[in-house]
C-alpha cells in the first residue's frame, strides 16, 4: 500500500484491489506509530490523529486519507495554527478547502505541526515542539508547513494540505524531498485558514508527485461566497501527461543570488543546473530574465506580512476562544498578558514588526514603500514572461538546516526564503518539485546519498496547467525516488 | 510599541527584542534605497471589485456555539475583567 501514489491508489480501489477503509486504518497506524512525539521515536509531525476509521464517502478521490495543516479550521476537531494561544480551540465549522476535499472523498487522517501562525522556515516555531526531518532528524524539515512535508516524506499520509505565504508549501517540499505547489492567489478560499497576512496567504498540496498535486488541486479550486478574494478558475486543473518540453521556453533570473546575501550552497547551485540542462535536453530554451526588484522582495515582505499579522492577530485578546490570563486586574492586564503568554517568541517579534512599520509617523517609510516595491516585483515578473513561458529557480538557496542552527539569527532564516518569496507578492503559482540529492550532503540521508534540494518553477497567473505539464515532463526525467525517505 | 501591541514584556524580553528588531529593520530598510516616487502602491494583487452579496437576513452562528468555546461566559455574552477595576 505504501509503495501508491494517491493518484495509483485511487485507482486500485476504483478497480476494486484495495480496500478504502484498509487504507485508512494502515495509514492511521504509521501515523501513530511513527508521527508522535520525539521522545517516543516519532517525528512530531502531526498535531491530532483520526481516533478511528471514518466511513468511507463516495466520491472522485475515493476516500483517500489526507493531512491537513493544523492551521485549517476542522469543525470538532482542535485547530491551533500551533499556537498555545488557542490552546483547546474546536471550531464550529470547517475551512472550504478541506469541506471541497471531504465532498470530493477525502477523509481527514490527522493535522499537521507547523510553525505558530505559519510564521517561520523551519516547524520550530511551534507550541507542539519542532518537527524532524525523516531525512535526518537533527534537521528541520522546512517550515511553515513542515508537519506536512514531514508526514508526506515519510509515508505517513498519502498526501497533505499546506499553506504558503512567502514560501511555506515550497520550501518545506523542498527539504523534505517531494512536491509543493503555491497556485495563484486567489485560486483556492480562505475561508477557514486562521489567517497569517491574507494578501498572500494561499493554499495548496504538498504531494509524493505531481500529478497528486494536480489532483489534489482540483477539488480544491474555484470561487467560495465566504471568501471575496477568492476566484472562478479560468479552466479546469488537468492531470499532466507532458513527456516533452518541446517550444517551452524557461527564464532563469539573472544574478540569482548577488548582493543580498542569499547565496546557494553549491550542491544546490549543481542541482539545479542539471536540472536545466536536462529540461533542455527535453526540448525547452533556457534564457536568463532579468527580474531587478527580485532581490528587494524579502524586504518588502518582511514589512507586508508582519503589517498584515499585527492586524489579523489582533482577535486574539483571551475573550472569545483558547487561552486566557488568570487573575487580571482589569480588561487591558487581561489582553496583554494573554497576548504575552499565549504567543511564542517569533510571532510577538512580528507583530511588533508590524506594529511599528504601520504606526503613524513609519508608515510611508516602511509599508507605503514595500507596497510600491511590491508593484515593482510584480511589473518585472509581468515583463519577464513577455519572452518567457516559465521561471526556475532553486526553491531554497540551501538543504535541510540543523535543528537550532538559524533560531538565533532571525533574518538568516527568513534567508531560506529568499527565491520563494517574489512569487508571494506577485501572487503567481509556484511549484517545488526534487531535483536531486546535493552531492554536497553527501554522506546524510537515508542511504547516505545526500539531502534533497528543490526546483522551483513559475508561471503567469493562472498557468498552474503549464506549470503542472512542465513538472512532469521534468519529474519523470529526474526519476527521484519519492520513498528514499519513508519510514 | 509594545503597548500598541497590546503585548506585555518583561523587563528582561525589551532589550532582546529591541536588538532583533533593529537587525530586521537593517535589513528591511534597503527598499529605502529604491526610485519609488511614480509608483502605485499594491495592497492586493487582484482586482476585486464589486465583491458584494445581497443584503438579506439569513442564520449566522447559534448563540450557545459561538460562546462554546469562550474562556468565560456570563448568561448569554462574553465575561471579561472590567476595563477599570
Amino acid at each position: 500500500m505504501l509503495e501508491l501514489s494517491a493518484a495509483q491508489a485511487i485507482a486500485a480501489i476504483g478497480a476494486g484491489e484495495l480496500d478504502a477503509a484498509e487504507l485508512f486504518a494502515f495509514y492511521r497506524g504509521r501515523a501513530v506509530e511513527h508521527g508522535g512525539d520525539v521522545e517516543r521515536g516519532g517525528l512530531n509531525c502531526f498535531t491530532w490523529t483520526s481516533p478511528g476509521v471514518p466511513e468511507v464517502p463516495v466520491g472522485p478521490l475515493a476516500g483517500l486519507p489526507l493531512a491537513v495543516k493544523d492551521l485549517f479550521c476542522t469543525e470538532g476537531v482542535s485547530s491551533q495554527s500551533g499556537s498555545r494561544i488557542l490552546e483547546g480551540y474546536e471550531p464550529p465549522y470547517t475551512a472550504t478547502a478541506v469541506s471541497r476535499l471531504r465532498e470530493a472523498g477525502a477523509t481527514l487522517l490527522a493535522k499537521t505541526n507547523q510553525d505558530e501562525f505559519a510564521m517561520g522556515s523551519s516547524t520550530e516555531n511551534s507550541a507542539f515542539g519542532p518537527t524532524l526531518n525523516p531525512w535526518d532528524r537533527a534537521r528541520v524539515p522546512g517550515g511553515s508547513s513542515g508537519g506536512s512535508a514531514a508526514a508526506v516524506a515519510a509515508g505517513l499520509a498519502p498526501w497533505a494540505l499546506g499553506t504558503d505565504t512567502g514560501g511555506s508549501i515550497r520550501q518545506p517540499a523542498a527539504l523534505c524531498g517531494i512536491v509543493g505547489l503555491k497556485p495563484t492567489y486567489g485560486s483556492i478560499s480562505r475561508y477557514g485558514m486562521i489567517a497569517f497576512a491574507s494578501s498572500l496567504d494561499q493554499a495548496g498540496p504538498l504531494t509524493r508527485d505531481v500529478t497528486d498535486a494536480a489532483l489534489l488541486l482540483r477539488h480544491m479550486v474555484g470561487h467560495d461566497p465566504c471568501d471575496a478574494t477568492s476566484l472562478v478558475s479560468p479552466h479546469e486543473i488537468e492531470l499532466p501527461t507532458a513527456e516533452r518540453l518541446d517550444g517551452l521556453r524557461v527564464g532563469v533570473p539573472a544574478g540569482l543570488d548577488d548582493a543580498s546575501g542569499a547565496s546557494i550552497e553549491p550542491g544546490v547551485r549543481a542541482c539545479f543546473e542539471s536540472a536545466l540542462t536536462l529540461a533542455e535536453q527535453l526540448g525547452a530554451s533556457v534564457e536568463e530574465v532579468q527580474l531587478p526588484h527580485a532581490p528587494h522582495a524579502l524586504s518588502a515582505y518582511y514589512v507586508l506580512a508582519p503589517s498584515e499579522a499585527s492586524s489579523n492577530l489582533a482577535r486574539f485578546d483571551g475573550v472569545r476562544y483558547g487561552l486566557r490570563a488568570e487573575n487580571a486586574s482589569d480588561l487591558l492586564d487581561m489582553y496583554t498578558r494573554t497576548r504575552h503568554d499565549g504567543f511564542g517568541p517569533e510571532v510577538r517579534r512580528r507583530i511588533m514588526l508590524g506594529t511599528y512599520a504601520l504606526s503613524s509617523g513609519y508608515y510611508d517609510a516602511y509599508y507605503g514603500r514595500a507596497q510600491r516595491v511590491r508593484t515593482k516585483v510584480a511589473q518585472d515578473f509581468a515583463a519577464a514572461f513577455q519572452g518567457v513561458d516559465l521561471i526556475a529557480t532553486p526553491t531554497s538557496p540551501g538543504v535541510a538546516f540543523g535543528l537550532g542552527e538559524k533560531t538565533a539569527d532571525p533574518w538568516a532564516m527568513y534567508l531560506s526564503d529568499y527565491f520563494t518569496v517574489p512569487m508571494s507578492l506577485a501572487g503567481i503559482p509556484a511549484i517545488s518539485i526534487p531535483g536531486g540529492l546535493s552531492a554536497q550532503s553527501d554522506g546524510v540521508g537515508p542511504h547516505g546519498g545526500g539531502l534533497p534540494v528543490g526546483l522551483q518553477l513559475a508561471g503567469p497567473a493562472f498557468s498552474e496547467n503549464k506549470l503542472l505539464d512542465a513538472a512532469y515532463a521534468l519529474e519523470q526525467a529526474i526519476g527521484f525516488d519519492a520513498t528514499a525517505a519513508h519510514v | 510599541m509594545a503597548r500598541l501591541a497590546r503585548l506585555a514584556l518583561a523587563e528582561e524580553e525589551i532589550e532582546p527584542m529591541a536588538r532583533e528588531l533593529s537587525a530586521v529593520l537593517d535589513h528591511v530598510a534597503r527598499i529605502g534605497e529604491l526610485d519609488l516616487d511614480d509608483v502605485v502602491p499594491t495592497s492586493h494583487v487582484i482586482d476585486v471589485t464589486g465583491a458584494l452579496r445581497p443584503d438579506e437576513p439569513r442564520p449566522c452562528l447559534p448563540r450557545e456555539v459561538a460562546l462554546a468555546q469562550a474562556p468565560a461566559v456570563s448568561d448569554d455574552g462574553f465575561l471579561v475583567p472590567s476595563p477599570q477595576a
